[in-house]
C-alpha cells in the first residue's frame, strides 16, 4: 500500500503536526441481515477491516461466522444492510473482485488424480497475474509434494493445499474460515507462522476460529459474535481490558479455590485480612488478569447488549 | 478461450486418470458390444446384426457418457465443494460448464471411433454411410444426453447415490430403446414406453445415418423428440442447477 499509515506534517512555525491518514479499508459491513427460513442468522452485523489487516471473527457454532463470510465471499446474497469487500459489492460478485479475494472454505475436496503441482498450475490458470506455482507450493510448504497425488496427502497437507490455491491468484484479501481446525499443535504453529508472513507482505486477511489462541496469536482485531450479532469487538488486548473480571486463585488445606470477581481491590483485601487474623497462609496466592478465553467465555455467555 | 481450453484439458486429464469413471463410461459399452455381437446371429430385422448392434451401442454410449458420466461427475463435484470454491475464483461459470460439456463431447467421440474399429476389427461391421451425418449424431447425442445429465445432476442431492440412480435410468431405456438387441418381440406395454423415450428415437437417428447414409434431419419427428427431451433437461438444469453443496 503506497498510503503511508502516519504522515508527518511541518507546519510552517515548525511545529509538527501529526495527522493519522485513514487507512483504506478492505471490508466495510455494516447492519448486515440474513434469514434462513425462519432462523435469523444475522441480525445486524458490523464491522471494519482496514488493509493489511488481519481481523479475527471468533464465536460457538451456529453464530453465524460462517454465514458472514460466505456473505462476504459472494457464496450467499444478503437479506439487510451493506457489505463492501475491496470497494465492490460482494453480493454481485464481480469478476475484479474475484480476481483479487482468496478464499479457503471450511470444507471442500479437490479431484484427488490431479498431483499437487497439477492442482495449483489448474487454479493459476484462472486468474490474470499468477503467482508463480512453484513459488506458491514452497510457501505452503509442499515442495516435497509437488508431485504427489491429492489423495496421497494427510489432512493436514490437504489444508496446506487449500492455502496455496488460495493464494495462488495473488490475492489482495483472504478469508480463512477456519483453517487450522483438526491440526495438531506443530501443524498448527507452522499454519500460524505461514499467516504471520502472509500478513507481513501486507495481505488483509479475515479469519474465522474457535480457537482463542489463535485469534490472540495471529489477529490484529476480533469481532466476538454470538447469535447473529457482534457482542465485543477490538484488540485482544483491549477485549481483555475490557472485562471487569479479576481472578484470584489459591490453596487452603490443599484444595484450589478460584475466586472470580469484579471487584479485586476489595476482594483481595479481604481475604488477606482474613487469612491474617486467623494466622493462616494463603499457598499458592495468584491473581491474575483473564485471558481472551475468559473474556470470551463470558461473552458468549451473556446476552447481546445491542444490535450494533 | 484459452482459459477454455486450460479447463479442458484438466477436465480430460481427471477423467482419464479415474480408471472407475473411464471403465463404466468407456469401456463398458465396447465390452458390451463385443459380448453382444458374439451371442447374435446373423441378422436383425434384415440388416447385419454386428451393424445394429454396433449403432446400438452407439446410442448407449451416448446416454452413458453425457448423461451418466456427467450427471455423477456434477453431482460429485457439486457435493463435495468442488464446485463451491472454483466459483470463487475469477473463472466464468460458463467457462468452466463448457469445458464440461466439450470434455464429454472429446470423450463421446473417441468412444465412437473406438466403437468403429472394434466393429471392423471383430465382426467387420460397416462404416457409417454418412461421415457428415455420423459426426452431427455425436454431437446431437451429446447435447440432448448432456442437457438431461445436467438436469438429473440438479436434481440429484447425494454423491453417494447418483451412481446407482443414473444405471437405475440409463440401462432399462437402453434395454428398452433398443441398444442391446431387437424389440419387436416386446410385450405392448414396454414398446409403449419404448415410443416416449429419447433414446429410441436417436437409435432411429443413428440407423439413419450410419446404415442408410441419411442426414440427421432425414426424421423429423425423431429429431424433434430428441430435441424437446433435451430442452426439458436443459429447463430443469437452468432452474434447478445450483453450485453449493447440500446443507451439512
Amino acid at each position: 500500500m503506497d498510503v503511508p499509515q502516519v504522515r508527518h506534517v511541518a507546519t510552517l512555525l515548525g511545529h509538527v503536526a501529526h495527522i493519522v491518514s485513514q487507512v483504506p479499508s478492505a471490508i466495510v459491513v455494516s447492519e448486515l441481515r440474513k434469514s434462513y427460513g425462519t432462523t435469523e442468522a444475522l441480525r445486524g452485523v458490523s464491522f471494519e477491516i482496514a488493509e493489511g489487516e488481519v481481523f479475527g471473527v471468533l464465536g460457538p457454532n451456529g453464530a453465524g461466522k460462517t454465514t458472514t463470510v460466505e456473505i462476504l465471499e459472494g457464496y450467499r446474497g444478503r437479506d439487510g444492510g451493506d457489505a463492501w469487500v475491496l470497494g465492490f459489492d460482494p453480493g454481485e460478485s464481480p469478476r475484479e473482485l474475484r480476481e483479487r479475494i482468496g478464499v479457503v472454505l471450511q470444507q471442500s475436496e479437490l479431484s484427488p488424480l490431479l498431483t499437487v503441482r497439477e492442482t495449483h498450475e489448474m487454479f493459476a490458470g484462472y486468474y490474470q497475474r499468477p503467482r508463480s506455482v512453484d513459488d506458491v507450493i514452497d510457501l505452503v510448504g509442499l515442495a516435497e509434494k509437488r508431485n504427489a497425488r491429492v489423495k496421497t496427502l494427510s489432512g493436514g497437507q490437504k489444508r496446506r493445499l487449500d492455502l496455496g490455491l488460495a493464494l495462488v491468484g495473488d490475492p489482495d484479501l483472504l478469508f480463512l474460515d477456519e483453517p487450522t481446525t483438526g491440526f495438531d499443535p506443530g501443524a498448527r504453529r507452522a499454519a500460524w507462522e505461514m499467516i504471520r508472513s502472509l500478513r507481513s507482505l501486507g495481505t488483509t486477511i479475515l479469519l474465522t476460529t474457535h480457537y482463542l489462541d489463535e485469534a490472540q496469536q495471529l489477529a490484529d482485531r476480533v469481532a466476538v459474535l454470538r447469535d447473529g450479532l457482534i457482542v465485543r469487538q477490538g484488540t485482544p488486548s483491549e477485549l481483555i481490558g475490557d472485562s471487569r473480571l479479576t481472578e484470584i486463585r489459591y490453596r487452603r488445606d490443599g484444595v484450589l479455590a478460584v475466586l472470580q470477581t469484579s471487584d479485586s481491590t476489595r476482594a483481595l483485601h479481604e481475604l488477606t485480612s482474613e487469612a491474617l487474623a486467623e494466622g493462616r497462609e494463603l499457598d499458592e496466592l495468584e491473581v491474575r488478569r483473564p485471558t481472551l478465553e475468559d473474556v470470551y467465555l463470558e461473552l458468549v455467555g451473556e446476552e447481546p447488549e445491542s444490535a450494533q | 478461450m484459452s482459459t477454455l481450453l486450460h479447463q479442458l484439458r484438466f477436465d480430460q486429464k481427471i477423467f482419464w486418470r479415474n480408471r472407475e469413471a473411464a471403465v463404466f463410461v468407456f469401456v463398458f459399452p465396447l465390452l458390451l458390444y463385443a459380448l453382444l455381437g458374439s451371442v447374435y446371429g446373423d441378422l436383425i430385422d434384415g440388416v447385419p446384426a454386428e451393424d445394429v448392434l454396433l449403432a446400438g451401442l452407439f446410442g448407449y454410449g451416448a446416454a452413458t457418457t453425457a448423461m451418466g458420466g456427467l450427471a455423477i461427475t456434477l453431482v460429485i463435484r457439486r457435493e463435495t465443494g468442488v464446485l463451491k470454491r472454483v466459483r470463487s475464483t475469477p473463472l466464468a461459470p460458463a467457462t468452466y460448464f463448457v469445458a464440461v460439456l466439450l470434455s464429454t463431447l472429446v470423450t463421446f467421440a473417441l468412444e465412437a471411433v473406438a466403437l468403429l474399429a472394434l466393429g471392423r476389427l471383430l465382426f467387420r461391421a460397416s462404416m457409417p454411410a454418412n461421415w457428415l451425418g455420423f459426426a452431427g449424431a455425436i454431437v446431437l447425442g451429446v447435447a440432448c444426453f448432456a442437457a438431461l445429465g445436467v438436469g438429473a445432476a440438479a436434481l440429484i442431492r447425494s454423491a453417494e447415490g447418483v451412481s446407482a440412480v443414473v444405471n437405475v435410468v440409463i440401462l432399462p431405456m437402453a434395454f428398452l430403446s433398443g441398444s442391446f438387441g431387437p424389440t419387436n418381440e416386446f410385450p405392448a406395454v414396454l414398446q409403449a414406453i419404448a415410443n416416449v423415450l429419447p433414446l429410441t428415437y436417436f437409435l432411429d437417428i443413428v440407423y439413419g445415418v450410419y446404415l442408410a447414409g441419411e442426414s440427421i434431419y432425414a426424421d423429423p419427428t425423431a429429431l424433434l423428440v430428441v430435441l424437446a427431451w433435451g430442452a426439458a433437461g436443459a429447463v430443469v438444469a437452468l432452474r434447478r442447477f445450483g453450485w453449493m453443496p447440500r446443507e451439512r
